[in-house]
């Protein structure tokens, strides 16, 4: 019963780690020597080892330890990390990937992995691989001290505890004990050293770990680092009291000592390992593996979606208060009460970024499990591909996050597949041979774009046709009537696949029209440019349903107004006597270039209530090259607002692309300024 | 029990000094006249958007729906929110009463004509001591001719 509550945590961590690992992997294979990557990986695979088998699945474990065992090796300098190498360990991050989501589906996370264990088995023992010190074979009570000091392996807040704890005057020491060979219940026993133990002091750490020793999945010995403040011939004559215990020995416990040791085999980020010369490359390996320490670290709940949504509209509640409070205490004038209100404010003013930003999560989730995808589906299809990810920091709303990952991978492998031509080809074609992907996310007006944009072959139009007119997409007569743009459009039409050979990458053409129902099913769209010989992008759109954009508040007579800041160019002031006139309409000289001007009094049918001023106050907006000059009357600020629809019953107004909940509590529209330009 | 399921449960609420009501289970809340956003190029009885806690809410102004005289807001001026199937909608009427309940058998077919609005708005009326009530038909106020806006 109690599993049920980790097991969620295990699962989200366990993505993570395998996240980490595919990455960290990735990078490996650009820079075999890279010890911090290494250590990274690692460490993963460690943790993912002792995460496993505390749940009990024993696959999972099993397979971790051995990649853990041909990872140390490396580390080491046992073995030279090589592509095969790494093909066999990205194969096991694969099964371990599988387990998990097994694991997520309700299943036991059994998989046949032997395969896989075996070639790291291989591995590890086609080199000299020392014997393990840290393996769970290890017999420490028959070791001397110091190799089995060094057999305890510490993370570092094992390290801080047991640094703590010597400055509180609390003694570290390694116990090593030894059962009878005749114990029977060996389980029972080690739980009755454990209770000792934790009567004198604190238990840090066990080798075997305490889930292996419960299932007695140890010789005779095992080993415990604990802390306490007792003397160790006390502690000793206590655990001696505990029947069929052979031997027992307690050693004070150098934790420096370990550690020096430890941050050598780690080679982490404490101590830098190069001479002073290059300190700058050093600052960056340091930082490097900072931050990748920080990503192992950041950890997640889950949360329902909907709990977030009631969050958030709770939240817009304490707002509309929070400004009639503010109100209040303007008019009341007391200090107290100002202060106290001006606090809570900011507090909330707080509280509201981090609503707003619990939702969004950037693309960066998604796109990670490309670069990973994108090698092993080149070396499939006997390719050179270059990835290349833009904008992974962009944000989308989680929802949509969720959503997007399936179409992203089979756009991805259509352009390796039907996009990107074999090196023969594309060195005929006067191409370098390594094809070009790049995978670049934005916003930009009230959406977010993801394009996909490869430098293959493009689509073949005329073959798109005969295709369309064989499969029966289209007619002859729809044909000759197509634009270039709706032919292209025609290859995400179902059963189409054009591809002479179909593969099994990017299967039977099923795959483009489900992309394109997904993505209109989150109320986006995707078009295709694409020249032939030059290759083809995709491009996605995406509403940002629900997320938070900048926008500049407006006030056009007493309305007000939200221009998204992502489609703004500048603000300025217009002297009426600068407004020129072209086929009657009002335009200005803005940097050299002629910009047409909107009023937005007019576009919205603002009821006027004063003359015009001799200033205009003009927002200047762009839609890809176009640009507008939106007439308003004042400029009130930017601001960070929540996106909500206007509704079914209203459903889309012109030029109007949604609402928001002001400060104040009144709503405000947001000016859909692609609509407005031409 | 079963005399019960005879009576229908609606609110009451007023319109040019006549009464009509909506079923009860629709009402999400009645507020009191805020201040509504304008929302343009909208039909002319969408007065605009309110912010319900934290829902864009539309609010439709029942007298100009049935193109009665306009009128100043009063202070007995209310917004009536309905919950519909797919959307919150809130209607603008000069006052909202109690809640009554209506014996079905009270219940009369529309005539052609009642005052000035069209009977296609209304379901039928109820008859209770000398009140005479209007039940609304909600899809055919919602709905007419044109709140497709879309232009």
């Amino acid at each position: 019963m109690e599993m049920n509550e980790y097991l969620e945590v295990f699962i989200e961590e366990s993505k993570e780690h395998i996240q980490s690992l595919n990455q960290q992997l990735l990078i490996l294979e650009n820079e075999p020597t890279n010890k911090a990557t290494l250590s990274e990986i690692f460490r993963s695979a460690h943790t993912l080892k002792g995460m496993a088998a505390t749940m009990g699945y024993q696959d999972l474990a099993n397979l971790t330890h051995k990649m853990e065992n041909v990872l140390d090796a490396a580390r080491n300098d046992q073995i030279l990390i090589n592509s095969e190498i790494l093909d066999v360990v990205l194969e096991s991050v694969d099964h371990l990937e599988t387990m998990v989501v097994d694991i997520a589906a309700g299943g036991d996370g059994k998989l046949n992995v032997e395969d896989s264990v075996g070639k790291l088995q291989a591995i590890e023992n086609g080199q000299e691989v020392q014997s393990k010190l840290h393996t769970e074979k290890t017999k420490p009570a028959e070791q001397s001290n110091t190799s089995s000091r060094a057999s305890i392996e510490l993370d570092q807040f094992e390290t801080t505890v047991l640094q703590q704890s010597n400055e509180n005057g609390f003694k570290n020491y390694l116990v090593e004990v030894k059962l009878n060979e005749n114990c029977l219940l060996k389980a029972a026993r080690v739980y009755m050293v454990f209770e000792v133990l934790e009567q004198t002091g604190e238990v840090i750490k066990s080798i075997p770990t305490v889930q292996e020793l419960e299932e007695e999945n140890f010789d005779l010995a095992f080993t415990v680092l604990i802390v306490s403040k007792e003397e160790a011939e006390l502690i000793k004559q206590k655990i001696l009291k505990v029947s069929e215990i052979e031997s027992v020995s307690l050693t004070v416990f150098d934790v420096n000592n370990v550690n020096n040791t430890s941050q050598q085999e780690e080679s982490v980020i404490q101590e830098t390992p190069a001479p002073t010369t290059n300190t700058n490359d050093e600052a960056k390996d340091k930082d490097q593996t900072k931050t990748q320490n920080k990503a192992v670290a950041t950890k997640t709940i889950r949360v329902n979606i909907d709990r977030l949504d009631g969050l958030m509209n709770l939240f817009e509640e304490l707002v509309i208060d929070r400004g009639r409070l503010e109100q209040i205490s303007a008019n009341l004038k007391h200090p107290e009460l100002q202060d106290t209100v001006e606090r809570m404010s900011r507090i909330s003013g707080d509280l509201q970024n981090i609503i707003l930003n619990m939702r969004m999560v950037p693309v960066e989730q998604v796109f990670n499990r490309f670069p990973r995808m994108v090698r092993q589906l080149s070396k499939d299809l006997g390719k050179k591909i270059n990835l290349e990810i833009q904008g992974a920091e962009t944000e989308l709303d989680r929802t949509v996050i969720d959503e997007i990952g399936d179409p992203l991978v089979h756009l991805i492998r259509n352009a390796l597949d039907h996009g990107v031509e074999n090196p023969e080809v594309r060195k005929q074609k006067g191409k370098i041979e390594e094809g070009q992907l790049l995978l670049n996310a934005y916003h930009s007006g009230n959406h977010v774009f993801i394009e996909i944009t490869d430098d293959g072959a493009g689509i073949n139009q005329s073959k798109v046709i005969e295709k369309a007119i064989s499969n029966r997409v289209i007619t002859e007569d729809e044909a000759a009537m197509m634009t270039d743009s709706q032919v292209n459009q025609l290859i995400m039409a179902s059963g189409f696949s054009t591809a002479d050979v179909i593969s099994d990458v990017s299967g039977r053409g099923v795959g483009l029209d489900v992309v394109k129902n997904t993505i209109e099913s989150l109320g986006g769209s995707i078009t295709i440019e694409s020249e032939q010989d030059k290759g083809s992008k995709f491009s996605i759109q995406l509403p940002l349903t629900l997320s938070i954009i900048s926008v500049l508040l407006v006030e056009v007579e007493r309305e007000k107004y939200a221009v998204p800041l992502s489609s703004i160019i500048e603000t300025a002031i217009v002297n009426k006597s600068d407004i020129l006139y072209a086929h009657n309409k009002k335009v200005i000289d803005f940097r050299g270039k002629v910009v047409p001007l909107i009023s937005l009094k007019e576009v919205f049918e603002v009821p006027i209530e004063d003359d015009e001023d001799e200033l205009f106050s003009v927002v200047i907006v762009r839609k890809g090259d176009k640009m507008a000059g939106l007439i308003v009357d004042t400029f009130i600020g930017q601001q960070e607002i929540v996106l909500k629809s206007l509704g079914d019953y209203l459903g889309n107004v012109f030029a109007i692309s949604g609402a928001t909940i002001l400060g104040d509590g009144q709503v405000a529209l947001i000016v859909d300024t692609n609509s407005l330009i031409r | 029990m079963t005399e019960q399921a005879e009576k229908l449960k609606a609110i009451v609420f007023e319109l040019e000094t006549k009464e009509y009501a909506v079923p009860v289970e629709l009402v999400g809340s009645i507020e009191r006249m805020q201040h509504i956003t304008r929302v343009p190029k909208t039909k002319d009885f969408v007065k605009g958007v309110i912010n319900l806690r934290g829902v864009v809410t539309p609010i439709l102004d029942l007298r100009k729906r049935f193109k009665m005289n306009e009128e100043a807001y009063t202070d007995s001026t209310r917004i009536i929110i309905l919950h519909l199937e797919n959307f919150d909608v809130g209607f603008i009427v000069d006052a909202a009463y109690d809640v009554i309940d209506i014996d079905n058998e009270a219940i009369e077919p529309a005539p052609k004509v009642i005052g000035t609005v069209d009977a296609d708005y209304i379901d039928g009326v109820a008859k209770i001591d000398k009140r005479l009530i209007m039940l609304l038909n909600l899809d055919k106020v919602l709905q007419s001719e044109g709140v497709e806006i879309n232009n």
